[in-house]
């Protein structure tokens, strides 16, 4: 633990929406040359407290000092001048820009009305040397993977001369490799005798990354404990206000007959690129088959060309013995097939329908009779989903924009299910989710492993699909590379077959 | 239920205001002209739907607006933007005439074919947008040209002598007037058909499946497909209902005022449609009073042309909908301000 100066320190911090405190008489303190990770589940608060910080939100009552500097809370510039800088979740870079371009962006070394390149990109190597960020000044960020464009924005905060810096989800979108190395430059950042802030709800980056942890429930800070003198289990425990389940495990029942057989598919990406090239794979009933591998490795296309939301150049797709490869998306879902979407906003909730509506997208002709719709049945049919999946707030009418990320993903959850399909695609099903929610999730597909469904999980999270998959497939390049038993794998294997190595 | 009260109740109010903050601010126009703005508004109601004779006007006129309205709020309401309205409008009135004079003199033969010749006039556009992707926006802008020019080169062929109209239709293709309640004004019996019309569209689009499918196309295309919904399908079909609810809207000049075809009849209110439609925030039955409003401020301006220039009636048309657009903004903030308000209230049950 670091007994660094304390850098910044909230006290007291009240955010009263109406009829909603985001945040009450939160209190964090954080010292130079420590990881302070704060922990909480989904609304507890976490992310309201940072944006106080960072100035972007108003607190009602509560005081700031950032390094002997008391905040008025009034704009993000008061923050960054204090010397505090944010990595967002979403990053908020120029794709066609260069790598240097990005971090000088808005305080550009100039000579005369021209940008300064050469002083830009020295200036770029020196904080780069300095806190052992390599990279490329003048690669365009468009083409640098998703671990390199998060650390063009450390390095954009670095640049800016910050003491404090926040990370927000910053591992959400890592491999395992790249988690591992943003661990060490944290660490790293730490050791110059930065503040670094860490918002996550996953415990594992808490206990290998922290010094300190602050955990947050319902908008208050319950408790802030030395992370070596702590486990996950009590983090977790504090963080819920509950025993953590058992993470659900699958029975031993033996899988029945191929219910989906992917036969040499091949499949352009929307650029036109090659992005599926020969997959081979087989679901059969009763079986959980993980689909592992770095994001953008066909892992969305192939689960389009299942749906019916692409078309392959060639291969088949045959579901229940039936050759579907052509078919469109209704009539694959008559022959038994489920989908829960990668992206929800775009492609499985209409969010400005109620909750109702869409509890029927996709179920549209069952609930219809010639001149009408069946409102009766819809009725009756997103009622059974808010009681048996818990949708909060219980309310059939709302809009589905009106729902927290959780709720939503269980009414599509529910919708989907509710179709007892016998094929189930299930792609980054609890992605963004909180704890409960994940775990809902997690039961629910294993729920229709023992009904007898097969299902076809695609996950980032390497944990989950050990816990909950028969077997798992990794995908690198288009490809199926390779095949494990997830109870003889462990993830940093699964990492490097992931990257296109051999093990 | 009472939520659906308040949202209408919201957007009445918000209309309301807007019209209200418009009248100040012609006022200030009127002002500047060195007259009497409350003499000039006086005029415009009594001049409008102050008598008989301007309220049958003003009934007349809103008739078509309520037509095309309804045609543009519909396609809208499938993420579909038909600019073309005029141009369908025009192929509709004279596909009417000409099955009246040569096929038929009956309402039901001339109204089929309007409709028909108004679904003709979007046939390129839904193609082009259902198969090809191409933005319907452009394409049916230039079909208004290319249609109002070809039925004009096609009038010229068969135009009665020394005018820019058709023959007349026989009496037994006309639809019911009301002159003698109205003072002789070109109300007819197609104001109910324009009624009949916002109903039907709100029905489809609120109680079929159909309709949810449109909307779902218009709101989130992606999860429309992904749900199985045929987008191809529903985009033509979308555009060819839009061009034929605008083309039947012709009856109300060609069967109902005229009981001729006559070049240039539409007049822009295909255009003033879009308008309507947006007033009305694509909601087929609030497009009935945002046509009412537009009607009253296009009979009025006869009525108050004497003492002010008729240019103060569209600027007052045109602060009205930057009032509306404004108001509308700042209500949609609202509203999602406070449905985020619920959100972080149900994340934390």
């Amino acid at each position: 633990m670091s007994d660094g100066p304390v850098t910044v320190r909230m006290t007291g911090i009240t955010k009263t929406y109406p009829r909603v405190v985001a945040n009450r008489n939160a209190s964090i303190e954080a010292r130079a040359g420590e990881v302070h990770a704060i922990v909480g589940e989904n609304g507890a608060g976490k992310s309201t407290l940072m944006k106080i910080l960072y100035g972007v939100v108003k607190p009602d009552a509560g005081e700031t000092t950032v390094r002997g500097r008391r905040l008025s809370h009034g704009t993000p510039n008061e923050a960054i001048r204090a010397g505090i800088g944010m990595v967002f979740q979403h990053f908020m870079l120029v794709p066609p820009l260069t790598v240097a371009e990005n971090i000088v962006l808005g305080a550009e070394p100039v000579r005369g009305p021209f940008v300064d390149r050469g002083r830009a990109e020295r200036e770029i190597r020196e904080v780069s040397e300095k806190f052992g960020l390599p990279i490329d000044p003048r690669n365009r960020v468009e083409d640098c993977s998703v671990g390199l464009q998060q650390r063009v924005e450390i390095l954009k905060v670095l640049h800016r001369g910050a003491e404090v810096i926040i990370l927000d989800e910053p591992t959400a979108v890592l491999t395992p490799q790249e988690v591992d190395e943003l661990i060490q430059v944290i660490r790293r950042l730490a050791g110059q005798g930065k503040t670094v802030i860490l918002i996550t709800h996953k415990l594992r980056e808490v206990m290998a990354a922290s010094d300190r942890v602050t955990i947050m429930r319902a908008g208050e800070t319950v408790e802030t404990l030395e992370t070596k003198k702590t486990s996950a289990g009590e983090i977790a425990h504090k963080m819920i206000g509950r025993e953590l389940d058992q993470p659900p495990k699958p029975d031993g029942r033996p899988p029945g007959d191929a219910v989906l057989e992917v036969r040499g598919l091949e499949a352009d990406s929307d650029r036109g690129t090659p992005a599926l090239r020969g997959v081979e794979l087989r679901v059969r009933s009763g079986e959980i088959v993980g689909l592992a591998g770095v994001e953008g490795n066909g892992q969305t296309e192939l689960i389009e060309c299942l749906a019916g939301l692409r078309t392959p150049s060639s291969g088949t797709v045959i579901l229940g013995g039936k050759d579907i490869t052509s078919h469109t998306p209704r009539s694959r879902f008559e022959a038994g097939l489920a989908h829960i979407a990668e992206d929800r906003h775009r492609r499985a909730v209409v969010l400005d329908f109620s909750l109702e509506e869409n509890a029927i997208l996709g179920l549209q002709h069952e609930f219809s009779r010639p001149f009408s719709l069946k409102f009766g049945a819809m009725r009756r049919h997103i009622e059974e989903i808010i009681r048996r999946c818990d949708v909060r707030p219980p309310d059939a009418g709302l809009p589905m924009r009106a729902l927290s990320g959780g709720n939503q993903q269980k009414v599509v959850v529910g919708r989907e299910l509710a179709r007892r399909p016998r094929i189930l695609l299930a792609c980054h099903p609890t992605r963004g989710l909180d704890i409960g929610a994940i775990e809902f999730v997690q039961r629910s597909l294993l729920a229709e492993r023992a009904r007898g469904a097969g299902v076809l999980f695609v996950s980032a999270e390497l944990s989950e699909l050990m816990a909950i998959s028969d077997q798992i497939l990794v995908i690198a390049g288009g490809r199926i590379v390779g095949e494990v038993n997830p109870t003889e794998v462990d993830e940093r294997r699964l990492g490097l077959m992931m990257t296109g190595h051999s093990v | 239920m009472r939520r659906w009260f308040a949202s209408v109740a919201l957007q009445l109010a918000v209309s309301s205001t807007a019209v209200a903050l418009a009248l100040a601010a012609g006022a200030v126009f009127i002002v500047a002209m060195g007259k009497d703005p409350i003499e000039v508004y006086t005029k415009l109601i009594e001049g409008s739907v102050g008598q008989g004779y301007g309220l049958g006007q003003v009934l007349y006129k809103a008739t078509s607006l309520v037509f095309v309205g309804v045609a543009v709020a519909l396609s809208f309401r499938a993420g579909l933007f038909n600019i073309g309205a005029e141009g369908q409008i025009y192929l509709g009135g004279f596909a009417g005439a000409l099955a009246g004079l040569y096929i038929y003199p009956s309402p039901w033969v001339c109204a089929a074919a309007a409709a028909l010749g108004g679904a003709l006039a979007a046939v390129v556009p839904a193609l082009l947008k259902a198969l090809r992707g191409t933005h319907e926006v452009i394409v049916t802008i230039m079909m208004n040209f290319i249609v109002i020019y070809g039925v004009n080169y096609f009038t010229g062929r068969i135009q009665e002598p020394e005018t820019v109209h058709t023959r007349g239709l026989a009496d037994s293709a006309r639809l019911a007037t009301y002159k003698e309640t109205f003072e002789g004004s070109a109300l007819n019996s197609s104001l109910w058909v324009a009624l009949a019309m916002a109903a039907f569209a709100t029905y489809l689009l609120w109680r079929t499946r159909t309709g949810y499918e449109m909307r779902a196309a218009g709101l989130a295309r992606g999860a429309a497909e992904a749900g199985g919904v045929r987008m191809r399908w529903t985009i033509a079909w979308t555009l060819l209902l839009s061009g034929a609810i605008a083309g039947l809207g012709s009856i109300n000049f060609v069967l109902g005022n005229k009981g001729y075809f006559e070049k240039e009849f539409s007049a822009g209110v295909g255009f003033m449609g879009i308008a309507v439609a947006l007033l009305g925030r694509n909601h087929p039955i609030a497009v009935i009073p945002a046509a009412l409003l537009f009607a009253i401020l296009s009979e009025g301006a006869v009525a108050i042309g004497r003492i002010v220039p008729g240019e103060i009636v569209d600027i007052l048309q045109a602060i009205t909908i930057l009032f509306l657009l404004v108001g509308t903004v700042l209500l949609d903030r609202a509203i999602a301000a406070w449905q985020k308000r619920r959100q972080q209230e149900a994340s934390r049950v």
